[in-house]
């Protein structure tokens, strides 16, 4: 008997399955929403014999377990600060063996869309990370939101070495903390600098210019 | 090779994150402990720690090395930059999109259109134009001709680090030819402002092809005598092979990309495996080490000058005609001319040079192939005309994490040769 492992959800779970199918974008989504409608399907049968038809909080789109949205055809993961270190080091295992970036961006003032997906709050800093896949022609980018408050991220440098001095500079020019870092040091400015340079409100720093002639000063 | 498997890149991760390599500490610590120490420390032995640098001639540029050294080996070290830190990306948000080149040119000085190329590139996606094939084919020519000059700066640079005097006037000799060339097509020798988002600058003069193919014949004798005074020669190979070596996982896990990763054997070219602009249309080779040390860095730099060559040969055939940037309004500024005939035209020029363009909200990563590695840039988009965030992946930053790992148990004669094979740039590293 030749089971088709991608036909059985569907005969399972008619329900869940189309309504996931029309807001599926990539065949990525398809295999995790066959995993969750399964799941779903199968307890809401034990339990409910009449299932709502539409939950109370959507799901988002999830993409090797963490919540993805798609930014000018790039992935993007957003997985919480807990969960970030063992999703890289998942996708790690999975063929995404290089790190090639980490940078931090404050969006203080932003006013625009964030573009986070369902259940993802935004904060004040946010950790981006680039993976890249070789063997897939992959890349993922992963945004971790973090709190002005609580400004600590767990270091990737037990996964990814090559993390050391990105992580050094998120710190010098944003402030945020890494927790595992091996030298959690000022890179870039000056070891007694005080402040962190890439923050929103670090003014740039300007120099009144003088013109001759002129009595009011700019 | 392009697969590796994980054990072997825990096995790195663990060689990589011991203590025993990278020198970590304060610069308070390291002033009190540096000059000789008796052997008191039980188990330290006669440890020295010396400081190379900022001002050094052979440390590329403002590096400064913080050496443990028993004896003549190097035990750890530490690279220290931030000397050539100007805030470029902080001037990034200040900039808008048309003026952003001129400040993201001047971090990889030795490369400069890349910068411009890989900014364009990202704001063309967020954008989301298309620009027209003659300006694609324009600026592959012309980041071709910069890899060939950044290469030969490293000829010049490396030869001179390793003794051979004379290698620094012939490597400087060739590159002067291209700049020629920059000068005539983009008005500047270096640091260009030539390659912006809609395009290029302005279109190749008449008769570049007849003055490229004038210099391109003659660069292939001078290689061959680069071969002769290098490649083959008994005390350049001493010095080099063996030397600094790397394997593909340690590369891999330290996110080190370019001739670094491709001397370990792991063959990854963003030209070739994630093609932008046009090279899925040309046929070139990426050349590839075996052994992971300066010998196969060095040689990997020269025959991919040769690669370069074949590749602007083919772009010098296929040039397409046309504009030479997008004809999008809202995105290029009209020709000179138009600005006496329409006032559309001229409300546009003055919109576009005073407030800049509008791109639409959004972020977006995009990389290249740079001599040095993966060159890449992160902007994120308020909607504005200037960039909320301008983040430029420097492949020298990364790369320069080897360095303690490739010093490692070498001779203080082979860190010279070591850093010059890391081909570090310091406008990059610091921004």
């Amino acid at each position: 008997m030749t089971d088709d492992p991608d036909t059985t959800p569907v005969e399972s779970n008619p329900t869940a399955e189309p309504e996931q199918s029309a807001t599926a974008e990539h065949e990525a989504q398809e295999e995790a929403a066959e995993a969750v409608g399964a799941a779903g399907g199968d307890t809401a049968a034990a339990l409910e014999p009449d299932p709502e038809p539409e939950p109370a909080v959507p799901e988002p789109e999830l993409l090797h377990g963490a919540p993805v949205t798609w930014s000018r055809g790039q992935a993007v993961l957003h997985p919480s600060r807990e969960d970030y270190v063992a999703l890289v080091r998942q996708l790690r295992n999975e063929g995404y063996f290089t790190c090639l970036d980490l940078c931090c961006v404050d969006y203080l003032g932003y006013t625009a869309s964030r573009d986070l997906p369902v259940g993802t709050l935004p904060e004040r800093f946010e950790v981006v990370v680039m993976l890249a896949n070789h063997t897939d022609r992959a890349r993922l980018r992963l945004r971790v939101q973090v709190p002005v408050d609580d400004a600590v991220m767990p270091s990737l440098f037990q996964v990814h070495p090559g993390t050391e001095n990105p992580e050094r500079e998120v710190f010098d020019m944003f402030g945020l903390d890494f927790t595992g870092h091996p030298d959690m040091s000022r890179i870039l400015m000056p070891d007694e600098w005080e402040g962190h340079p890439l923050r929103k409100d670090y003014d740039v720093g300007r120099i009144p210019v003088q013109f001759k002639g002129v009595s009011s000063a700019r | 090779m392009t697969t590796t498997d994980i054990t072997a890149l825990d096995a790195a991760v663990d060689r990589l994150t011991g203590d025993h390599t990278v020198l970590r500490m304060s610069e308070t610590e390291a002033e009190e402990r540096s000059g000789y120490q008796p052997p008191t420390d039980g188990g330290m032995g006669e440890r020295m720690i010396m400081n190379m640098g900022p001002q050094h001639p052979s440390t590329h540029g403002v590096l400064r090395l913080v050496l443990e050294m028993d004896g003549e080996t190097i035990t750890r070290s530490k690279p220290v930059i931030g000397y050539l830190h100007t805030g470029m990306e902080k001037t990034g948000e200040e900039l808008t999109y048309l003026q952003g080149p001129t400040n993201v040119t001047r971090m990889d000085y030795a490369s400069p259109l890349f910068n411009e190329l890989v900014f364009s590139l990202a704001v063309e996606q967020l954008l989301e134009i298309d620009i027209p094939d003659r300006a694609v084919w324009i600026r592959m020519l012309m980041t071709e001709l910069n890899r060939i000059t950044s290469h030969m700066l490293f000829m010049a640079t490396n030869g001179m680090d390793l003794g051979a005097v004379s290698m620094m006037l012939y490597g400087w000799r060739e590159r002067e030819e291209l700049l020629r060339f920059f000068e005539v097509v983009t008005g500047l020798r270096m640091n260009h402002n030539y390659i912006r988002p809609g395009g290029v600058a302005a279109d190749l003069p008449d008769g570049w092809d007849d003055e490229l193919g004038a210099l391109l014949d003659v660069v292939p004798e001078r290689l061959a005598e680069f071969d002769l005074l290098m490649t083959g020669q008994p005390i350049w190979r001493e010095r080099l092979q063996g030397v600094g070596v790397i394997t593909a996982e340690e590369a891999l896990v330290l996110g080190v990309t370019g001739p670094i990763l491709r001397s370990t054997g792991y063959a990854w070219d963003l030209r070739r495996d994630e093609p932008y602009l046009a090279y899925d249309q040309v046929d070139f080779d990426v050349i590839v080490g075996s052994y992971g040390d300066c010998f196969d860095r060095y040689a990997i730099r020269l025959n991919e000058i040769r690669e370069s060559i074949r590749i602007v040969l083919q772009i010098m055939d296929k040039m397409p005609d046309g504009d030479y940037r997008s004809q999008d309004k809202k995105v290029t500024p009209p020709p000179r001319a138009r600005i006496d005939e329409s006032m559309e035209a001229l409300i546009h020029h003055f919109k576009i040079f005073t407030e800049g363009f509008k791109v639409p909200e959004g972020e977006v990563y995009v990389a290249v192939e740079s001599p040095r590695g993966e060159l890449g840039c992160y902007i994120v988009s308020d909607g504005s005309p200037k960039p909320h965030r301008m983040h430029i992946r420097g492949p020298s930053f990364v790369n320069l994490q080897t360095l303690p790992h490739l010093m490692k148990d070498s001779f203080l004669a082979d860190t010279v040769a070591i850093i010059s094979s890391v081909d570090p740039i310091m406008g990059e590293i610091d921004r």
